[in-house]
Parts: C-alpha cells; sequence; structure tokens
C-alpha cells in the first residue's frame, strides 16, 4: 500500500465515520422540534427511491425507458413481487430471475 | 439496560436473520467491487482496508473508479463526503433511539451505518414493544452486513483478474431490485406514497447536480411532499395538527 492510498482511505473513512457519527455525538445536546421528528419517518423510503429510481431508468448513464432494458423489467417484476409477496427475500429472488430470465432467453 | 442475556442475544440473532436477504443483495456489490478494485490499480491491501474501514459500499465503488482515472485523493474524499451525506440522514431518523445509549455503543453503530442495516433496524425501532435492548437488533444486523461485505470484496479481489468482464454481466442489478425489496414496507400511507413518488421524480430531474448530490435533494423535496401531504389528510380529517 502506497503513502497516497494511506492518504486516502484514511480521509474516506474520517468522512465516512465523521458523517455517520456526527449526529449520534451530540445526541444528549439535539433537541429536535416536534415538526422534524415527524418528518424522520420520511427519510427512509425517500432515500432509498433517489437512489434506486436513476439506477433502473439510466442503468448505463443514459436513458433506457422501455421494455427492451432488462434493468426496468426486472424492477417491475421486484415491484409486483414485493407488494404480493410482502416478503424482501421473493423479492429480490424474483426481481433477479427476471432479469437473468429476459437477458437469457431474449 | 438491565435486560436479561437472553433476550439481547435474541434481538443480534434476529437482527442478523432479517439481515439475511440484504446480505444476497450485496453479495454481487462485494464481487463486482473486488474485482474491478483488482484492476483500477489500486493494491490489494488498499482494496481490503478499504472495504474494512469505509465500509460504504457506494462511495468505494464511485473512489475505485476515480484511482483508475488518476484523480487526486483531495477529490476522491470530498467525492466520498457529498455521496456519503445521505447517511447524516439515517442517523438523524435514529437519533431518537439510540440517544440514551452510551458512546461505546453509538460509535460502532454509526461505524456500521449502511443503507441495509438503517432499513431493516428502523422498522424494529418503530415496533411498539418495551424491549430496551433494540439496539443488540442493529449490532446484529451490523454485524452481518460488515462480515459480509468483507468476505465478498476479498473474493472479488481474489477472483477478480480471472472475472473476464465482471461489470458486464449485470450482477449491479441487485441494488435497485434490493432496493425495491427496501422500500415496499415503508409505503403503508398515502403521504409516504406521495413521498416517495415526490422523491422518484426529483431523483431524475436532478441527474445532472455532480457527485450524486441529486439523492440528499431529491431526498428533501420528498420529505417536504411527504410533510404537506401528511397535512392535507390530517386536515381533511379534522385531526388536530401538529
Amino acid at each position: 500500500m502506497t503513502a497516497n492510498e494511506g492518504w486516502m482511505i484514511a480521509g474516506m473513512m474520517a468522512v465516512t465515520f465523521g458523517i455517520r457519527f456526527f449526529l449520534f455525538a451530540l445526541a444528549d445536546r439535539i433537541r429536535m422540534a416536534p415538526w422534524i421528528e415527524g418528518s424522520l419517518k420520511f427519510i427512509p423510503p425517500a432515500v432509498l427511491t433517489a437512489i434506486t429510481l436513476p439506477a433502473v431508468l439510466l442503468p448505463q448513464g443514459d436513458w433506457q425507458v422501455s421494455l427492451t432494458n432488462p434493468y426496468l423489467v426486472s424492477a417491475i417484476a421486484a415491484t409486483a413481487a414485493g407488494i404480493l409477496t410482502r416478503n424482501l427475500l421473493a423479492t429480490i429472488a424474483i426481481g433477479l430471475a427476471a432479469f437473468f430470465g429476459y437477458r437469457f432467453f431474449l | 439496560m438491565n435486560q436479561p442475556e437472553s433476550s439481547q442475544r435474541q434481538e443480534f440473532l434476529s437482527g442478523a436473520r432479517d439481515t439475511f436477504p440484504l446480505l444476497l443483495g450485496a453479495l454481487p456489490f462485494g464481487l463486482i467491487y473486488g474485482a474491478v478494485a483488482a484492476t483500477s490499480g489500486l493494491s490489494m491491501p488498499a482494496a481490503v482496508a478499504m472495504s474494512a474501514f469505509v465500509f460504504a459500499g457506494a462511495s468505494q465503488f464511485i473512489a475505485v473508479g476515480l484511482v483508475a482515472a488518476q484523480t487526486p485523493v483531495a477529490i476522491i474524499v470530498l467525492t466520498t463526503f457529498i455521496v456519503n451525506l445521505r447517511h447524516m440522514l439515517y442517523s438523524a431518523t435514529l437519533l431518537p433511539y439510540l440517544k440514551n445509549l452510551p458512546q461505546k455503543w453509538r460509535i460502532p453503530l454509526a461505524f456500521w451505518l449502511t443503507d441495509e442495516t438503517f432499513a431493516v433496524t428502523v422498522h424494529r425501532f418503530q415496533k411498539n414493544d418495551s424491549s430496551t435492548c433494540k439496539h443488540w437488533y442493529q449490532l446484529g444486523s451490523s454485524i452481518a452486513m460488515y462480515l459480509n461485505w468483507q468476505f465478498w470484496c476479498f473474493l472479488g479481489l481474489v477472483l477478480g483478474n480471472r472475472i473476464p468482464d465482471a461489470q458486464s454481466w449485470g450482477l449491479d442489478v441487485a441494488m435497485p431490485v434490493t432496493f425495491i425489496g427496501m422500500i415496499i414496507p415503508f409505503v403503508k400511507t398515502i403521504p409516504v406514497a406521495v413521498c416517495v413518488l415526490t422523491a422518484g421524480a426529483a431523483s431524475l430531474l436532478t441527474l445532472a447536480m455532480p457527485y450524486k448530490l441529486g439523492i440528499v435533494v431529491s431526498a428533501f423535496a420528498g420529505i417536504a411532499a411527504g410533510l404537506m401531504a401528511q397535512r392535507i389528510t390530517e386536515a381533511g380529517k379534522g385531526a388536530p395538527q401538529q
């Protein structure tokens, strides 16, 4: 490992841990307004959706909004499976099966 | 924290067990990270150290790509910062549940805070039961994710040069599929549905923003829309506003 790599990893670790720990460290001193506390429940679905949708519609960085896009087909299958089964493992398995089935047979 | 040890162990184990599907989702990611790192010019010890000490999938990927493009260290660190900003939203969400724990708990739980562990754990914390050791559940999920990630990254590194074109297999589809599975259980009310639709639309409108900054901006758009929808539905029911 070179010195440069060492600095890079130390820097990445510092900022990543810093972000994750910052609020925890101050936890005793932070008092959240009720409306902020009420908004926290929207964070997980909002962040996860903002990561996921572009990965499905622009899998290689450009728009592919058609059923020839296996990422989109797989996402539709996973969404349907998730709503119907309410089971995380089944959702992932069906989404992956749709992707590789589509790629293999079409 | 005077709970019997058995219930701590039980929480720990169910945290690890409930994370199992997400371990599968992270598997191809770890493999591809390893394979890409092996061909990026990053040394093997550095690639292993990055997984062990940074432990943040998305930013590890981006960093390896930037290393291959011979980007200066300062830019890589800055990019990591911006890509991982979303984790601050996660710790804000968990804050009410963890604020009474000593620092010796908060430090490791912060270090291991990933998208997956967060999504699994938040459901556990939101459940109304009297358990006082739900943090053990988070610990179980964290350690399962951590060991799983190290293992697959290492395997990817070892096999790296032997897997031809690992990136073109489309294994990266595991990420959106896993995330869809994580999103669905949250969408139980109209305000959350509004939040998801808004965040999704915003994520497509903010694609031009650099360093995936659009993720954080879109999240705030979704949160604002969800809050507004909540006000409207509550007002419609005549319920007192918060």
